[in-house]
């Protein structure tokens, strides 16, 4: 069966202005396929972060053309990339990023109670399972804020997870967790790109993670070295 | 791109979540609109009761339309333009000597009467006169009416201070006095005194009663008495009437009614407003003045809001970054902030109304002129 394309990033370039115009991404054309799970390592200021925000539609100010299931992204509106955002991308950032004042089972409801495809019982028997498959089912109703560091990226995963989306993007998911809460996590990603067919993209810095997933992109001062 | 089949209301589920948990924030802002509110809500309770008072004073002793006959200017016999063949005939203006007496009174109160909206309709003969206890004088005037109606247009009962008004349609000869005049010439209900009038009538009346306007000039000149009394007073027969009082539904309208009542009778007509233009003026400006003031405290009350709003938009920059990031668009974050800021108004606006009301209600019993 021949992978289906995901993802297309062609030839994507990126300045920053301040202090003096400098070229953060040189040109990076990259594909992602449904199911695969793609870490992006490299050097601090390498742009790997830089990228990955493009890739998840929320930085719109760079060049070339950014493609997600045959639909060109590259110029759309901020609204129609929140909707987008909001059905076909997860997003775990590195510093977990809750809702402080909300329960665990509420912030990973939101983006689908947004989204308004299903009924509030069955996003929160939803909620449920996925607080389940990352082992935090008793912590649901605890306030987001009560919980501990790998606690909280677990939720924030679950979160990323409530809506199926096509594809899954972390920030250095497990830049703060031990090696106990960071095999979860990887365990989880693996599981949902092999057996439910979610493509995932991580930017990391932790070899170890990086070598046990699909296909390791390695970047250097703006540019890809290595796929 | 999606069709979206359930509307959640996410948004305000998120601006009730903030509202409850940043428990302070929401009272200090709501604190703001409610002292807005509460002054606003009694700084106009004040003025309308101010306006309410005042207009109370003045229809005391002022009818809200007054039909008199006017005096009449005399005019040139000739048309009064030149051109060069003509010389302009200069004549002096005077008064022409005329009677003041209304013509026919009983058909035009009959007449007014019958209009729409007229409450109260009293015939009155103003008469000037001397009142005389032993050695001391006062010169004043003597209103000549019918009590009942009289009392129905200016509320006499709620002014007496001793004895009965209703005493003088039994009492030949009965006098209502002002109390300046009874304590100058030291009477009380059941002495006399003796009325001198413009035409030297010298007549007796006996004081059933005495009442207070806290007017001061008022009540030390004025009196009422029988209008038959009055009559005679002026030498006059029984169908002599110099005004004729008319109260209407609602006095605002008086001026209105005054042009249809001076067209209907041929007589002057003047409505209360233009015989009080100091105090109309007077209220006016003292409504402009607290108007004014009102106005700009629910103004700094509602920048106080944006000014909350704007603080609470800085303390969530994070919330919003996430929220955008899972895919809320930029109006679903303006309507979570604005929508909170919306309650917090109206729990002001509640709490203000309250307020407001609880003071207007406390500070009503409260008389700045009694003596």
């Amino acid at each position: 069966m021949a992978a289906e394309l995901i993802l297309k990033a062609d030839k994507i370039g990126k300045y920053f202005y301040d202090p003096v115009k400098f070229k953060v991404l040189n040109d990076i054309s990259i594909t992602v396929n449904r199911g695969e799970f793609v870490t992006l390592i490299g050097k601090s200021g390498c742009g790997k972060s830089t990228l990955l925000y493009i890739l998840s539609t929320m930085d719109t100010a760079y060049e070339g053309t950014l493609t997600i299931e045959n639909n060109i992204i590259t110029g759309q509106k901020n609204d129609d990339l929140a909707i987008l955002r909001n059905e076909k991308i997860g997003f775990v950032f590195q510093f977990h990023y809750l809702l402080p004042e909300f329960s665990c089972l509420k912030n990973v409801m939101i983006p689908a109670l947004k989204l308004g495809n299903l009924p509030r019982e069955e996003i929160e028997e939803r909620a449920y399972a996925k607080l389940t498959l990352l082992g935090l089912k008793d912590q649901a109703l605890k306030l987001s804020s009560k919980l501990s560091g790998g606690q909280q990226q677990r939720v924030a995963i679950a979160r990323a997870l409530i809506n199926d989306p096509l594809i899954i993007m972390g920030d250095e998911p497990t830049g703060n967790l031990d090696s106990k809460n960071s095999e979860i996590v990887f365990d989880t990603f693996q599981q949902l790109s092999h057996e439910l067919k979610q493509s995932i993209i991580v930017v990391t810095h932790d070899n170890d993670f990086a070598k046990k997933s699909d296909r390791i992109i390695e970047m250097l001062d703006g540019a890809i070295i290595q796929r | 791109m999606t069709n979206v089949k359930y509307n959640h209301h996410i948004d305000s589920e998120i601006s009730f979540t903030y509202i409850v948990n940043q428990k302070k924030l929401t009272l200090v802002a709501s604190l703001g609109v409610t002292l807005g509110i509460a002054v606003y809500v009694f700084m106009s309770s004040m003025t309308a009761g101010f306006s309410r008072s005042t207009d109370a004073s003045i229809f005391k002793t002022t009818p809200h339309i007054r039909i008199y006959k006017d005096d009449e200017i005399s005019e040139s016999l000739i048309a009064n333009h030149t051109n060069d063949k003509q010389l302009a005939l200069i004549v002096n203006p005077k008064v022409i000597p005329q009677t003041d007496r209304i013509i026919n009174p009983d058909d035009i109160v009959v007449r007014l009467k019958q209009q729409q909206n007229v409450t109260v309709v009293s015939p009155q003969v103003t008469v000037s006169v001397f009142y005389n206890n032993g050695q001391s004088l006062i010169t004043g005037a003597a209103s000549g009416v019918n009590i009942e109606a009289a009392d129905k247009m200016f509320n006499i009962q709620s002014t007496m201070v001793d004895g009965k008004m209703t005493d003088l349609n039994t009492v030949p000869n009965g006098i209502l006095l002002g109390v300046g005049i009874a304590a100058k010439m030291s009477v009380k209900p059941g002495d006399h005194i003796t009325l001198t009038s413009s035409r030297n009538v010298v007549k007796v009346m006996k004081v059933t009663g005495l009442f207070q306007t806290k007017n001061s000039v008022i009540d030390k000149t004025k009196s009422f008495i029988n209008i038959s009394a009055a009559q005679q007073l002026l030498n006059e027969g029984p169908t002599y009437v110099s005004d004729i009082d008319v109260d209407i539904a609602d006095f605002n309208s008086a001026p209105v009614y005054a042009s249809k009542f001076s067209a209907l009778t041929g007589y002057k007509a003047e409505d209360w407003e233009s015989a009080n233009q100091t105090l109309v003026a007077g209220s006016a400006m003292r409504e402009i003045v607290i108007t004014g003031i009102s106005l700009s405290i629910l103004l700094v009350a509602g920048f106080g809001i944006y000014n909350i709003l704007n603080m609470t938009i800085s303390q969530k920059i994070n919330d919003i970054a996430i929220l955008k990031a899972m895919g809320f668009q930029g109006k679903d974050v303006i309507r979570i902030f604005v929508l909170q800021a919306f309650i917090i108004g109206l729990i002001g606006l509640f709490i203000g109304c309250l307020l407001g009301w609880i003071n207007a209600a406390n500070v009503d019993p409260v008389t700045i002129f009694r003596k």
